[in-house]
């Protein structure tokens, strides 16, 4: 067995499988990287839907993105599969396995005894990586995890076969070739630029006003008028949702935004660009701003600050954000175009 | 590298979490934090909101309200859909069995279905004091 496996701890747990199979494949590339070739970036406040009876709102973009488009950037061929019969699921994992690959699965995380039960909710857009197995047991890396860790062949298929929103299905995904693959500097500028772009598409010109940069306001918006619509106690509530959607283990704190200012960063770096490392600030501001939003938030549930000119400054912070994040992805996509 | 939150959270004896933060230099860096309070109270929040819909949930039970396939479905922090998923049953079929008396009636073969839902066997359902 691979006693030499080298676990690699990341902030987001797909970005975590991302880094792995790539590095398996000798592609060395880190997790703001990937985050950002993937266009993790992303707000979603989807109006009427609610989730554990709260609002449905996500800070990044939807599961299985930054795998596939990191791929697909890179010119790395991948497979992805999901499966009717669990045995099947089981099956084809084990061959994989085999065959020496590291595989990516989705799990539910209601069923995974390594996690302490309070974060065990029907949450099934987790994902891990299977490195081996001894016996009855696979050897897990869950990138979010300080250690690899250990399940039994029942109690991962279990949560391979979570049922709930997102349902996996068995959803499994690994690098075909087994490398090393060579990207070379030009190929990965490439990456990040269409990475970039897409996430610009996303964030400034999605239609609709509950996406994107428009999609922190229309949550402002909402925000101030949470208090007389819901009284102060759901009000809470759902801004603790907004909070734990927002700063959770997975995120890398301030609504993934830390996450993206280190990719541009990078990306700075890559490009000799100053130009980009001054956008990086603006996002590391916006994710300050929203780490300030979280604990005003907490101030309203936990009932100290719970008068609506709270509120109010709440939202107007989510206004604020809004806009810096807007203004730095326009300037953004005007840094990229010189580089197509 | 800027200071962490290094407070008390459900994560302690089990993992770290990373943190990108900056560094003197304003060089972006990962950290380990064992936990942040503000999210830490917004975890409890959620628990609580779950205890409560639990005590209600009893309390339906007992004036019978609901079965107790529904205090066994808000305990598991399901709900209809979730349910629905877990026993291979339409949500419709699901929300029926939610009524006591029709509760009653149902055949071993059908609570066994619950059963492996909730992870406990048929009589544990059947013998549920609340």
């Amino acid at each position: 067995m691979d006693n030499n496996y080298q676990h690699i701890q990341t902030a987001h747990c797909e970005n975590g499988v991302v880094v792995r199979l790539l590095k398996t494949a000798g592609i060395n590339i880190d997790e703001p990287m990937a985050f950002g070739i993937g266009s993790g970036l992303f707000y979603i406040h989807i109006p009427f839907l609610k989730l554990n009876n709260a609002p449905a709102l996500a800070f990044r973009t939807m599961p299985g993105r930054i795998f596939k488009q990191s791929c697909n950037f890179l010119g790395v061929e991948y497979k992805s599969r999901r499966f009717s019969k669990p045995q099947n699921a089981e099956a084809y994992l084990d061959k994989l396995l085999e065959q020496g690959y590291d595989v990516g699965c989705q799990v539910g995380v209601f069923n995974l005894s390594y996690l302490p039960v309070e974060y065990r909710f029907h949450f099934n857009a987790h994902n891990l990586v299977v490195y081996g197995k001894e016996g009855d047991e696979y050897l897990i890396s869950d990138t979010t995890m300080e250690k690899p860790t250990r399940l039994g062949a029942t109690e991962l298929l279990k949560a391979r076969y979570a049922h709930g929103l997102y349902a996996p299905k068995g959803h499994l995904y690994y690098i075909k070739e087994k490398g090393p693959v060579s990207v070379s500097d030009y190929r990965l500028r490439e990456a990040v630029v269409k990475g970039i772009k897409r996430n610009v598409r996303d964030m400034l010109h999605i239609p609709g006003s509950f996406a994107g940069v428009s999609g922190i306001k229309y949550t402002g918006d909402k925000v101030r008028k949470w208090r007389d619509q819901l009284g102060v106690r759901k009000a809470g509530r759902y801004l603790g949702h907004i909070v734990r959607m927002q700063e959770e283990i997975g995120t890398g704190g301030g609504g993934f935004r830390f996450l993206y200012a280190a990719f541009l960063e990078r990306t700075a770096e890559l490009f000799q660009d100053d130009q980009l490392l001054s956008v990086s600030e603006d996002f590391g501001k916006a994710g300050d701003m929203w780490r300030t939003s979280a604990v005003k938030m907490a101030g309203v549930f936990r009932g100290r600050n719970t008068g609506q000119e709270h509120f109010n400054e709440i939202a107007g912070l989510f206004y604020e954000i809004s806009d810096i994040e807007s203004q730095a992805f326009k300037r953004l996509s005007q840094i990229v175009k010189k580089y197509d | 590298m800027e200071e962490l939150p290094q407070d008390q959270s459900a994560l302690v004896g089990y993992t770290r979490e990373l943190y990108y933060g900056k560094d003197k230099d304003g060089k972006f860096r990962t950290g380990l934090s064992t936990g942040w309070e503000v999210k830490t109270s917004a975890l409890e929040v959620a628990w609580d909101e779950v205890k409560e819909s639990l005590m209600e949930a009893e309390e339906l039970v007992r004036s019978g309200k609901r079965s107790p396939i529904y205090y066994l479905m808000v305990k598991k922090l399901m709900n209809i859909s979730i349910l629905s998923g877990y026993t291979g049953m339409n949500r419709l079929r699901v929300w029926w069995h939610l009524r006591p008396a029709v509760y009653r009636r149902l055949r071993d073969k059908v609570l066994a279905r619950y059963a492996e839902a909730f992870d406990m066997s048929v009589e544990e359902i059947r013998n549920l004091k609340l």
